[in-house]
């Protein structure tokens, strides 16, 4: 398929008509604005419907009622935009409502910057709501890995009945690159997707209490509510075999540079740097963040290797914690931090691994 | 012997109702649950309840229905009823929803016109959670979050959403009833039934907001409840048609 150049956050909204979006409520935020702009143009294209909500907490609604409707839906915005969804997001996790989000993070906390961040590990990770619910949080480092992820967070969404973050940052969102584009799902498919959640959709069926759709995003009895959280987390161990990782000339490291999404990127372009140099680094990058993939730490041979270096734009450092969980001691563990917007330097990543390797 | 009356098929028979006595939110779900079953409508209900009390009976009635996070229900209704036209999508919420927590969803979805219809309960009192103050709580009436009872100086007004939404040029019908009476039962129920047929015909959003009561809350037993509604209910709240395009 042909390469065209596209700006992240159109690319993550092209991507999400191609895998069937039919729905998508925004409200407009620097630096995702592109995604509800485009899919204001795009979806009326293709029969879908966008509509602008009154805020975030509007829109995650919108989305969830869409969702609970069985149609492919998405929402997007951007840190302080992201908190106020979170009581929506718990909506859905609870009631099992496959829908798909996008961050495109911002420095933090309170309003913050609008430049690039990644101030939500923790949020995204963690706590994206009330309540202990989990999600598949999905982090790319280029425009084509969004556009990727993107497109297969609905199939994951639908497959689970869950929530699917896309956490990206404002680089990743406002960076232009050539993508190929993944395949256009045709109306008969993305009617059939509709046509498969008829039996749980709350769209009216035949009167009969047993055969009624039901959307609980709670529940009255307590045995229930523990029996749901209780299937729920048989979903989140299921998520081990949907690990993405990247792993990048480990094996024979002795400083290992530990980074996700933009800063990945940048860390692996610090290997290809240092290695040239004969120096012996190597990077482990995970793309889904949550689950995490501590058992790619263990492939690290920690009789030569010196230190992790860990590469985030975040103080103070969140994505260290899962570093540190899946190090387990094994060896030292430093940061190379930035925040505010500021977007990570190279040379700083250079400088912090050498000082890791002359030790 | 001729059948003249038989309870609605859309509450399920053995559930039960966790409504208290006397409260007035049974009968209006109890007269949705008619107009659906006599326009035929019960295989594209999706209804939308709010929480509160008005999430009570999401247990005991037989059709669709999602339960929306506190005063977000016209929210969630839009995106049904967007991506599913042929869905009848109305919410069921109460006064703490749909007036207070919820005021942007409610007036966003009334501004947009979104084909939908609102049921709003308008007991003045937040029931579940115990009776705090309302934004439709009467000036002088006492909550557990006013001690002393509202005050206009320190909580200002209860809030006429019917009036309110009358500012805006896109909703289609506003109507205010009660089911304080026989006569405002029949009137509620009309009153459904032609909020639910402008759907039907695609005007636009319509509401029914009905004045009820929470004896629980108010301290009143259901009867003297009635009494209430009357007296000091009423002339705060008048009865009838705001909108009708
Ligand atoms: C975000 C959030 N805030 C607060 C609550 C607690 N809460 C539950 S019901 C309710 C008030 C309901 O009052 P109203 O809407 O008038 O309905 P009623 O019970 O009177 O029918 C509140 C505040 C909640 N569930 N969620
Ligand atoms: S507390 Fe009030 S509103 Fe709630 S069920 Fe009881 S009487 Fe009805
Ligand atoms: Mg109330």
């Amino acid at each position: 398929m042909a390469r065209v150049l596209m700006k992240g956050c159109e690319a993550i909204a092209e991507a999400a008509v191609r895998a069937g979006c039919r729905f998508f409520a925004g409200y407009p935020i620097t630096p995702q604005n592109e995604i509800p702009e485009y899919f204001s143009r795009r979806l009326p294209e293709v029969g879908g419907t966008f509509v602008q909500g009154e805020s975030e907490v509007a829109s995650v609604n919108m989305v969830y009622g869409a969702a609970s409707a069985g149609t492919r839906s998405m929402t997007s915005s951007s840190s302080p935009g992201i908190a106020l969804k979170s009581e929506g997001i718990s909506y859905c996790a609870a009631a099992r409502i496959p829908m798909v989000y996008a961050n495109i993070s911002r420095g933090g906390p309170g309003v913050g910057a609008i430049q690039p961040a990644q101030q939500d590990y923790f949020q995204a990770t963690k706590a994206s709501g009330n309540g202990g619910f989990e999600m598949m949080v999905l982090a790319p480092a280029t425009v084509q890995e969004a556009v990727d992820l993107t497109y297969a967070a609905f199939d994951y969404a639908d497959r689970d009945r869950n929530p699917v973050l896309i956490l990206a940052d404002g680089v990743i969102g406002t960076m232009m690159e050539p993508v190929e584009l993944p395949e256009m799902k045709s109306d008969e498919e993305v009617a059939a997707i509709k046509e498969s959640k008829k039996s749980w959709a709350c769209i009216g069926h035949k009167l009969d209490y047993a055969n009624r759709a039901w959307i609980q995003p709670g529940h009255w009895l307590t045995d229930e509510m523990q029996k749901a959280n209780e299937d729920a987390e048989e979903m989140y161990k299921s998520w081990e075999k949907d690990i993405m990782v990247e792993e990048y000339m480990v094996e024979d490291a002795e400083a290992v540079i530990a980074a996700y999404g933009i800063s990945g990127r940048i860390g692996k372009s610090v290997v290809d740097i240092l290695r040239k140099e004969g120096k012996k680094v190597g990077l482990i990058r995970p793309i889904t963040v949550h689950p995490f993939p501590y058992k790619s730490f263990d492939k690290i041979d920690y009789s030569k290797c010196k230190g992790i270096l860990d590469v985030e734009m975040s103080i103070p450092a969140q994505f260290v914690k899962d570093v540190e969980v899946a190090v387990k001691g094994r060896c030292p563990i430093d940061t190379c931090l930035c925040s505010g917007g500021n977007i990570m330097s190279r040379e700083a990543v250079i400088e912090a691994v050498n000082k890791i390797i002359e030790k | 012997m001729e059948l003249i009356y038989s309870r609605t098929k859309t509450i399920q028979e053995d559930k039960v109702s966790g409504f208290c006595p006397g409260c007035m939110h049974s009968t209006v779900i109890k007269l949705i649950g008619e107009v659906l079953e006599e326009m035929d409508l019960v295989e594209k209900a999706a209804c939308v309840l709010g929480i509160g009390c008005c999430g009570l009976h999401m247990d005991y009635i037989a059709y669709d229905n999602t339960t929306a996070p506190h005063g977000r229900a016209c929210a969630v209704a839009t995106g049904m009823k967007r991506t599913n036209p042929d869905s009848l999508v109305f919410t069921y919420q109460g006064d703490g929803d749909f007036a207070s927590i919820g005021l942007a969803e409610s007036m966003s979805a009334a501004n947009r016109g979104e084909n939908i219809t609102v049921i709003f309960i308008n007991n003045g009192i937040y029931g579940m959670t115990g009776g705090q103050m309302a934004p439709t709580t009467l000036i002088g009436m006492k909550a557990s979050t006013a001690p002393k009872g509202r005050i206009a100086e320190e909580h200002g007004y209860p809030m006429h959403m019917c009036e309110i939404l009358n500012q805006l040029t896109a909703p289609a019908y506003l109507v205010r009833t009660s089911c304080n009476t026989p006569a405002n039962v029949i009137k509620t129920k009309n009153a459904i039934k032609k909020a639910f047929q402008n759907q039907l015909d695609g005007k636009g959003f319509s509401m029914v907001e009905i004045v009820t009561s929470c004896p629980t809350n108010w301290g009143l037993d259901p009867l003297d409840s009635l009494k209430f509604i009357e007296e000091k209910m009423l002339p705060e709240f008048p009865l009838g048609v705001i909108r009708d395009k």
